[in-house]
């Protein structure tokens, strides 16, 4: 029966643990639409603002990455069980 | 589950209890071996080359190591942009394995103890070059801008190596997990058509940019610990 449990468990908090990539997606969007205004005011800056919001979006990816590596842990290499 | 679908954190193929030899080991090879044959075979060619009339194998060869060449440069600045003679290897090799997944191989980046090699040895060039090179202002940089932050700063340069780690790993095994899913998974209709779209985006946009990231902060990084 615990066994069963531990594994319940597991599923559900690996779901939850996806769920911080809800707040990276919000962050990385305010990123790019703020890319995107600044290249509507400046276009001759596309080059050096699209590299620069695809290294902040990197960045800011970071948070949901922990939470994906945490719910592959809990799927794949479950230190409970 | 995990052993029917081969999603795991290490792509075991045989061994001792400890000892590993892995698909990542495998796959390096592979990879190394690819390299290797191209830079050898760069090497016979190059002495055709004629540095006034560029054709062929020269044109492709010198805008390759010239545009990399001016990216470490606007990061690095002129006097250390020596930096770059490593990362163009890592930046291929890193490359290289996350575009793996076209040819069916298991991507070397989706296996941690990979990436953490990688950022470890960023983490070694960032505070040994910042030692040699940097000198005092290295150390002073631990207790600025007061003794109080020490802790704040000893944790600061601990994290890039986890982040850079887990960066790498967490994109790519998500999107080889998502493509073995949907291979073993998928009716045999949707497997004819939708594992292009799939491949295009995981291995070919996200591996390229993923690997243009580790380079681009790796350098950001070893740069910010270095004097001007």
């Amino acid at each position: 029966m615990g066994y069963e449990i531990v594994l319940a468990a597991s599923a559900i908090g690996a779901g939850l643990a996806v769920l911080a990539g809800m707040f990276t997606a919000v962050g990385q969007g305010f990123a790019a639409g703020k890319a995107v205004e600044g290249i509507a005011r400046q276009p001759e800056a596309r080059g050096s603002l699209m590299s620069t919001m695809l290294i902040g979006c990197a960045v800011a990816e970071t948070s949901g990455i922990y939470g994906l590596v945490i719910a592959l842990i809990l799927l794949f290499a479950n230190p409970f069980i | 589950m995990a052993d029917e679908l081969n999603i795991s954190f290490y792509g075991y193929l045989f061994g001792l209890e400890n000892l590993w030899f892995t698909e990542t080991l495998r796959n390096i090879w592979i990879i190394s071996g690819f390299m290797i044959l191209v830079a050898v075979l760069v090497r016979i060619n190059m002495s055709k080359w004629n540095p006034d009339k560029p054709t062929g194998v020269q044109n492709a060869v010198e805008t390759v190591i010239e545009i990399f060449h001016n990216y470490v440069k606007s990061l690095m600045g002129d006097k250390y942009a020596f930096f770059g003679n490593w990362f163009f290897t890592v930046f291929f090799l890193i490359l290289f394995s996350n575009l793996a997944g076209f040819v069916f191989l298991r991507n070397p980046t989706a296996d941690i103890t990979f990436t953490f090699a990688f950022s470890l040895s960023t983490f070694a060039i960032i505070h040994f070059s910042g030692m040699i090179i940097g000198g005092a202002s290295y150390w002073k940089g631990f207790i600025s801008p007061h003794p109080v932050m020490l802790p704040l700063n000893l944790i600061g340069d601990i994290a890039p190596a986890i982040s850079l780690a887990f960066r790498l790993f967490g994109n790519v095994v998500g999107g080889f997990i998502i493509v073995t899913l949907l291979y073993n998974m998928a009716p045999v209709v949707i497997r004819l058509f939708i594992p292009v779209v799939i491949h295009g985006y995981f291995d070919l946009f996200s591996g390229a940019l993923q690997a243009f990231i580790f380079l681009t902060l790796s350098m950001v990084f070893i740069r910010s610990k270095l004097p001007d």
